[in-house]
């Protein structure tokens, strides 16, 4: 069945420019295609039209490179849980609909144009402190350390954020603790992230403050965004880990 | 021009070893001095960009996307081969080797394929100790699973994220080494071409893909990890924005291009549904360990699935290769597909499509292992296709999954442009006219962490470089060149966009240059191509100014990369008068449908160098030599 939509889309020309909301018809989409294919769709209008087309960031379109991502009707990645916008399909909604499509909102992402935002702020975190130092070239036999079978599926629970920034987006804060936590449970869970703990929290945390993200009070909004469903528990273990750090941690 | 493989002299297992004690040092003092560029950020190029730091060289590491983590190795979905022998099931380096060999159709070079498979292992250690969260038994040890071409259990995996959590680790790496300030990440920006001084690699020409500047990296050394040209299909698993720009532009600076024909067509992908469709979706090889893939029997039969019995099912792939099954390699899996669907006995709407079915595992192991194996992988085809298959089987279909041709390198990963250095799938080393499945990732791997930081070191010191900056007029001169083409690009005054010419020109390609391949069909595409190209320069609609954000700027310069190497591709498919491996002609097969191999003409490289527009490409032999391997035919049977 094909569908007769009305799109509501931000338009802003550049970081900085004024934007603004932009309806565009969107008849003819089939319920098969996913929501990235139904923005394809427009575009293609658009550009034989003469009209600019849509900027939006993509990529895999397999829901695990974390490239894309919008606010839907106000929510992050559309109404399916655990799902990214790419795996979004249109057979979740109804003919008819209007549909907002927004940037994600934050101060620590500034919109570059139309629903592309610059996400950088998440590397960052991650260079201060989100890995294990190991030089290639210094590593023990895969085997020589035995881990828990539940400790490496708890790590990969968390492991498997994509670093799209929905979290952020939905939060009312726009807090990155979800994401930031995510990394540190993911290192802290394992015996080769133990030696650089305290000061990969101390570290995560801090930048997290520094590049402008928000607080976090637990609301609980990044854990239903989060196309991964990554719990909010490894935001308490963020935190234990970095009080712990701030009372103890003293570097060589 | 003559073709150098410098493959070290000597018996096989000590080939690398006695190469790196050979290879030239630079002193630890001296590593700041050389600046290295490394274009790509995936498996190879992190890892290359991230050890290249931690040894003390200067890098500039650049992406297209917004971040260096979302390079295309993160979708890979089913594991990494390793010669670990943890399951004391008969595996070593050798076995590794030659696996990789055989499933590469016997078109690889032995000397680069056991060098892979012994580095095999340090990769797993390398990526345990980064804390990537290797699937474990009970007892806290690695586990593995099988793949495709194997029949020992050397696969080692992150659930359904193996990629991920590789490309992670890797990721991770990199962004400490630019914490430390050994890496300038420099995200959303697309090389555009690759500055050439004195007949030496010396950096690359960018386009910032935010402002639209044009700007030129001038380095001692470039490293391109790219990737594969998948998308010269338009429809394939490759990422949207995975491109063959980088290694085309290279291409014609003087690099050779090896193999261009030799595409992987995945087996297991779910079937296309509408003309729409922007991309497919590859469901794992791995799943091929607990489904099994059948059609009906009978022609046209339309009942569901599940009112079929059983002895009206044709589980065909155990009845052609009883020994290796469900698991029969990639290439050999996808052309049985495509025989019963031609047969009349495909299923799904468009007739396009075999079944993958989980019941008998589910019966034999329970839903929750098999959801614990595959959850994510189950979801995916749920959300796609709407269906459930932990109630009726997939429906899966081959799509263009990998490309093992690639800019042709030597031994030491240089290709014939000195000081361009070429890693992961954008080269053509390892994988003959097949990829294994769980090779990619070691691939990856083993050249940017372990091959390519030791063989750079040796071209540097031994280059005498000349002192260059961006006022060199090859830099300036290589500069013009891009801009030139980006605002040719704006002016055409076309009606037709981008991605029509790119549908138009994956048709063709899938038609006459994909799992069956005719020198008809060939030589129709070799006609076809360049009419499409022509068009596309004189009728394109590129919206936009190069002075800002512009996606359709960007998509048309790919296209218009994709509309010359498309030919090229054409052109190899159509000189190479076997089958082997991914390169299926119809004129070379047994009666029994299987490739048919030409060792006595066709045991080379075909290496293809750039003559000019509308010149044809001249080819260049290298030849393959087997002392190790017997060349046989490829059995599964």
């Amino acid at each position: 069945m094909e569908l007769s939509l009305t799109l509501r889309v931000w338009r802003q020309p550049g970081p900085g420019a004024p934007g603004r909301f932009v309806e565009y018809p969107a008849p003819g989409i089939s319920q098969d295609a996913s929501f990235l294919e139904m923005l394809d769709i427009v575009n293609e209008r658009l550009i034989e039209t003469g009209d600019t087309p849509i900027a939006f960031d993509h990529d895999c379109r397999e829901g695990i490179c974390g490239s894309c991502g919008m606010m839907i009707n106000g929510v992050a990645h559309g109404p399916e849980r655990g799902t990214a916008t790419c795996q979004l399909h249109m057979r979740r909604f109804r003919d008819g609909d209007v549909i907002t499509i927004e940037p994600w909102r934050a101060r620590a992402f500034p919109v570059l144009r139309d629903l592309v935002v610059d996400r950088s702020a998440l590397d960052r975190v991650i260079q201060a402190g989100g890995f294990i130092s190991a030089n290639t070239g210094s590593a023990p036999d895969g085997n020589a350390i035995p881990i828990p079978k539940d400790a490496v599926e708890q790590a990969m629970d968390a492991a498997q954020c994509i670093g799209c920034g929905a979290c952020v987006a939905a939060c009312p804060n726009g807090s990155a603790s979800l994401f930031t936590a995510a990394k540190i449970t993911h290192l802290a869970l394992l015996p080769q992230g133990q030696p650089e703990r305290q000061r990969r929290a101390l570290g995560m945390v801090l930048r997290m403050d520094a590049e402008g993200f928000g607080g976090c009070t637990l609301f609980g909004e990044c854990q239903d965004a989060c196309p991964k469903e990554i719990g909010i528990e490894t935001i308490s273990r963020m935190n234990r880990d970095y009080l712990r750090a701030l009372l103890t941690f003293r570097p060589a | 021009m003559e073709l150098n493989s410098r493959i070290p002299s000597g018996p096989i297992q000590e080939k690398w070893d006695r190469h790196r004690f050979e290879l030239k040092l630079v002193n630890p003092a001296n590593k700041r001095k050389y600046s290295v560029v490394v274009v790509g950020s995936g498996l190879a190029g992190a890892s290359a960009a991230a050890t290249l730091s931690e040894l003390g060289y200067q890098v500039k590491c650049f992406c297209f996307q917004d971040s260096p983590r979302r390079a295309h190795s993160i979708a890979a979905q089913g594991g990494i081969n390793a010669a670990k022998n943890y399951q004391n099931d008969g595996d070593s380096v050798w076995r590794l080797f030659y696996d990789t060999v055989k499933g590469g159709d016997f078109r690889a070079r032995e000397a680069n394929v056991y060098r892979l498979a012994q580095i095999s292992v340090n990769i797993i250690d390398q990526c345990v100790a980064q804390g990537v969260p290797f699937a474990r038994e009970y007892g806290g040890l690695l586990a593995n699973r099988s793949f495709g071409g194997a029949q020992v259990s050397r696969t080692f995996y992150a659930r359904g994220q193996t990629g991920q959590q590789l490309l992670l680790g890797a990721y991770q790496a990199l962004e400490k080494e630019v914490a430390k300030g050994g890496v300038t990440m420099l995200p959303r920006m697309e090389m555009l071409d690759l500055i050439v001084i004195n007949g030496r690699a010396r950096g690359i020409v960018a386009r910032n893909m935010v402002t639209g500047k044009v700007e030129s990296h001038v380095a001692d050394a470039v490293v391109l990890g790219t990737g594969g040209y998948g998308n010269v299909f338009h429809l394939s698993t490759n990422a949207k924005g995975s491109n063959a720009t980088a290694i085309w532009r290279a291409h014609k600076r003087g690099a050779l291009f090896g193999n261009a024909c030799y595409t992987q067509i995945h087996p297991t992908c779910i079937p296309v549904s509408g003309e729409y469709q922007s991309k497919l979706t590859l469901m794992s090889e791995s799943l091929r360990n607990d489904g099994r893939v059948w059609v009906p029997k009978q022609r046209g039969d339309r009942r569901a699935p599940h009112e079929i019995p059983e002895a009206e099912r044709d589980y065909y792939l155990e009845r052609k290769y009883p020994s290796f099954g469900n698991l029969a390699p990639r290439d050999i899996a996808s052309r049985a597909a495509k025989e019963v669907c031609d047969d009349g006995r495909g299923v799904g709407p468009s007739g396009l499509g075999v079944y993958l079915d989980f019941a008998d595992a589910i019966k034999r192991v329970g839903e929750d292992r098999i959801r614990e194996r595959y959850a994510n992988l189950f979801e995916m085809y749920q959300r796609i296709t709407d269906e459930n298959p932990y109630r009726m089987p997939m429906r899966i279909f081959p799509a263009v999954h990998y490309t093992m041709g690639g800019l042709w390198v030597d031994y030491d990963l240089m290709s014939t442009i000195p000081g361009l250095f070429v890693i992961g799938e954008a080269n053509f080393s390892d994988h003959g006219a097949n990829r294994l499945g769980a090779s990619a990732l070691m691939q990856g791997l083993a050249d940017g962490y372990f091959i390519v930081p030791y063989t750079i070191g040796d071209y540097l010191a031994n280059a005498k470089l000349e002192k260059a900056d961006a006022s060199h007029p090859d830099v300036i001169g290589t500069e013009a060149v891009v801009n030139e083409r980006l605002l040719r690009l704006l002016a055409i005054p076309g009606r037709r966009t981008v991605d029509s010419f790119h549908r138009e020109l994956g048709k063709v390609m899938w038609d006459k240059c994909g799992m069956a391949r005719s020198a008809d069909g060939l030589r129709e595409a070799i006609q076809q191509i360049p009419a499409l190209r022509e068009e596309f320069w004189q009728n394109v609609n590129v919206p936009g100014t190069d002075a800002e954000l512009n996606q359709g700027l960007e998509r048309a310069g790919r296209v218009a990369d994709f509309l010359e190497l498309g030919e090229l591709m054409c052109r190899d498919a159509l000189h190479r008068e076997e089958s082997c491996g991914g390169h299926f002609r119809v004129e070379h097969q047994t009666e029994e449908g299987e490739a048919r191999r030409d060792d006595e003409h066709f045991a080379y490289v075909a290496a293809w160098e750039w003559r000019g527009d509308g010149q044809e490409p001249c080819l260049v032999r290298e030849p393959l030599v087997f002392d190790d391997v017997q060349l046989a035919t490829r059995s599964y049977k």
